[in-house]
């Protein structure tokens, strides 16, 4: 029933309760229907034609990262990939867009982002081999430890650009998630304590169709992911995912926002995950072959290519080199994962705590008897030869 | 409250009564003073000094960037602590009952154990949670939870819980000036509790990790932390009418557990009961009575036994008497110590 219905409403006009009042225009905050573009648009005309000759070799080299680092899975020295083909738009923008002194909080999708932003590839794969959990100083290159948990980086992100700012330090942190990430309660109280605290963060929700076998639809009932930014009083924007200098340019917008005090910005780029989630799914199980070959249409490398080439920046020597460039770095990862990682079981105690613990120091030694018997059984084996 | 606090903070000049809930707020100042990256955030700790008042003062004195009202969220209060403390700052974080701790269980057990051990002990979190904990104080549902036990089964947390006034000061600071976090229990119904006790000449209280003996005896060691100390030090009184003279040590930390000073007052007394108020099934004194068996089993002249809370979720308050270990039940346990092995 609305107020029109009640009895006597010709008469009756309610005022608002006494403590009711705007707090913000949510006319600026919503996202708008489409997508953002640049590429095929005349946003084209502004781009920085080096940022997009920069843009186009990320891309390719990291095409290359992706399936290399797939084709290590097959060869066994890859424990799992969750490949971003397709996606690498974002995973490029994120990093290229950050400053040094930034932070980058990438979920377990995003090892492409943190190879962008500078961080060792065989450093950055050493979670998804098996050997380390985090294979690098996060302080170092300021990128959080990949995050396997849905979500639970982001409230981290929100933390730590809040340090930052309290501490006089205009450092800006970058947070990825996918589109199911969306629905877990750490991203709802990250966005909250985002928006209240001001705290200079982006969030990239890289909306790929699916969490695993889930299609979006059954993800979420809001118009887009965007929308969601509103409510929380954060300006929420939608990118196409593929057009990498629409990415650049929407992210570098809220990180430029962020940096002077403006608060967070919730983006949704629209992408697809062209691989399946990781090798060990099958994709086939829950969607169809001509849904893959549209998206194949709308390939990030091939947009930005089709109008670098078109435009006169880009031509069949530059395509090469880009290319070349990427088969020198593939050439060098599959070199160095074919080298078996040093393990260290004594390692396991080391860093649990600052100090061990006495019950720490006993297992530790029980560990260093066996493996002191191993060893020794193994030099009695091989004297007995 | 406790004769131990009581002769011990008698020894200083200045000493006056002070309650724990005092003493930890004097710690958490204390700390702020000292340390420029100290920030305490929760629900409520700003204005209004939290619903216990341990904050009291702080927002006030240190501003509300030092002491901050957070959004009512308690995955989000922590995982922005874990954030925080990655750029260089200690956060305390403090939840407003322990059952309320829950929703930031994913980041405490995911991220903050964690931390330093998937950074190859790169990026230590040096987070203290404080968490006031356990019954005895006629709260409804959710706000009497012992959650030790899952605390305690995390490994990468430490988990401290004070007993007296002055190591709730003590053990508090020390948590704060940990590397590594700390969930630090407070047993509330103890936040009242009192002793004579100088801000200006505390007690050391030594590094996390050890127990200290309340109350020497010979015929057998009550095993305790926390809200259970005053339930024991009364029982070893009242036990002294039948003939016991009972030993009672306070664990005062369950990670790191103390083996030391708990094997060596039962290899002396040969009798161990194991009280606290949390449930017994799975609780911690089904591990501290494994420890102690494998330690002392040729010195044991008897079981461990346990006095625990029994196995239900936190009764009603008008109920919570019949669910909480007693002076009665802890001296039905020492008799059942087979004492005629003895005589
Ligand atoms: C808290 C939590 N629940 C479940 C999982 C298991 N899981 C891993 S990835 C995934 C789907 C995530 O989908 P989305 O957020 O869309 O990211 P995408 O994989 O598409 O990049 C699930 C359910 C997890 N990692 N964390």
């Amino acid at each position: 029933m609305t107020v029109q219905e009640l009895p006597g409403a010709a008469t009756y006009r309610p005022t608002p309760p006494p403590a009711w009042k705007p707090i913000t225009d949510p006319a600026p905050l919503l996202p708008d229907p489409e997508p953002y573009r640049v590429l095929g648009t005349d946003a084209i005309a502004d781009a920085d034609p080096e940022l997009l000759l920069r843009l186009h070799a990320e891309l390719v080299r990291g095409r290359r990262y992706n399936t290399q680092a797939t084709a290590l899975t097959k060869q066994g020295r890859l424990a799992v990939y969750p490949s971003s083909t397709g996606q690498e738009a974002c995973e490029i923008a994120a990093a290229l867009v950050l400053e040094e002194r930034d932070w980058l909080f990438p979920s377990y999708r995003d090892t492409l982002a943190a190879v962008a932003r500078g961080l060792d590839p065989v450093e950055a794969l050493t979670l998804l081999r098996g050997d380390r959990h985090t294979g690098y100083d996060p302080r170092e290159h300021r990128i959080a430890p990949l995050c396997t948990p849905l979500a639970t980086q982001l409230p981290h992100a929100v933390g730590l650009a809040h340090a930052a700012r309290l501490k006089g330090d205009d450092v800006v942190a970058l947070a990825m998630v996918g589109d199911g990430g969306t629905s877990e309660g750490d991203f709802h109280e990250a966005l909250n304590f985002a928006a209240v605290w001001k705290a200079p963060v982006v969030f990239l929700v890289q909306n790929n169709g699916f969490a695993i076998s889930v299609p979006l639809a059954k993800q979420t009932a809001a118009p887009s992911l965007a929308h969601k930014a509103v409510g929380y009083g954060m300006p929420g924007r939608l990118v196409d995912g593929n057009d990498a200098p629409a990415v650049h340019q929407v992210l570098s917008e809220a990180v430029a926002r962020a940096r002077r005090g403006g608060g967070p910005t919730l983006i949704e780029a629209v992408t697809y995950r062209m691989e399946a989630h990781t090798n060990a799914d099958d994709a086939t199980r829950y969607r169809v072959d001509s849904e893959v070959e549209a998206w194949r249409a709308h390939d990030p490398v091939q947009l930005l290519e089709r109008e670098l080439t078109g435009r006169g920046l880009l031509d069949d020597e530059g395509i090469a080199q880009a290319k070349e460039a990427a088969e020198r770095m593939a050439a060098a990862l599959r070199d160095r994962m074919n080298a078996d990682p040093e393990l260290a079981p004594m390692d396991l105690f080391t860093h649990v705590y600052a100090e061990q613990t006495s019950q720490l120091r006993e297992q530790a030694a029980a560990l260093r008897a066996e493996l002191d018997a191993e060893q020794d059984h193994e030099h009695s084996a091989e004297e007995g030869r | 409250m406790t004769t131990a606090a009581t002769k011990a903070g008698a020894r200083t000049a200045k000493a006056k009564p002070a309650t724990m809930a005092q003493a930890l707020g004097r710690a958490l100042r204390d700390s702020m003073a000292e340390d420029p990256t100290v920030h305490v955030l929760g629900e409520d700790v700003g204005t209004l000094g939290g619903v216990f008042r341990i904050t009291d003062g702080l927002a006030e004195e240190f501003g509300d960037d030092r002491c901050t009202d957070t959004p009512l969220a308690e995955a989000g209060i922590l995982g922005a602590a874990v954030g925080m403390a990655m750029y260089g700052l200690r956060p305390v974080v403090e939840m407003q009952f322990d059952a309320f701790a829950y929703p930031a269980f994913e980041q405490l057990m995911s991220h903050v154990a964690k931390m330093r051990n998937r950074t190859g002990g790169a990026m230590p979190l040096p987070i203290t949670v404080r968490v006031p904990y356990g019954g005895g104080i006629g709260g409804v549902e959710h706000h009497s939870d012992s959650s030790e036990a899952y605390y305690m089964a995390t490994p990468g947390l430490h988990v401290v819980t004070p007993a007296t006034v002055e190591d709730a000061y003590g053990l508090l600071r020390a948590s704060i000036a940990s590397d590594d976090p700390v969930v630090f229990l407070e047993p509330k119904r103890l936040y009242w509790s009192k002793a004579d006790w100088s801000p200006e000449a505390p007690a050391e209280v030594g590094p996390i990790g050890k127990a200290v003996v309340r109350r020497t005896g010979r015929s057998a060691t009550l095993i305790t932390y926390g809200p259970s100390l005053p339930v024991c030090m009364e029982a070893a009184e009242a036990a002294v009418a039948e003939g016991w003279d009972l030993e009672v040590v306070d664990l005062r930390s369950l990670v790191p557990f103390d083996d030391e000073t708990v094997a060596a007052s039962v290899r002396r007394t040969g009798r161990a009961v194991v009280v606290h108020e949390s449930p017994g099934f799975g609780g911690p004194g089904g591990e501290i009575a494994a420890r102690i068996t494998e330690r002392c089993f040729h010195h044991l002249e008897a079981p461990v036994l346990r006095v625990a809370g029994f196995d239900i979720p936190y009764p009603p308050p008008m109920l919570e008497r019949h669910h909480l270990p007693g002076v009665d039940r802890v001296l039905d346990a020492v008799a059942r110590l087979q004492w005629e092995a003895d005589s």
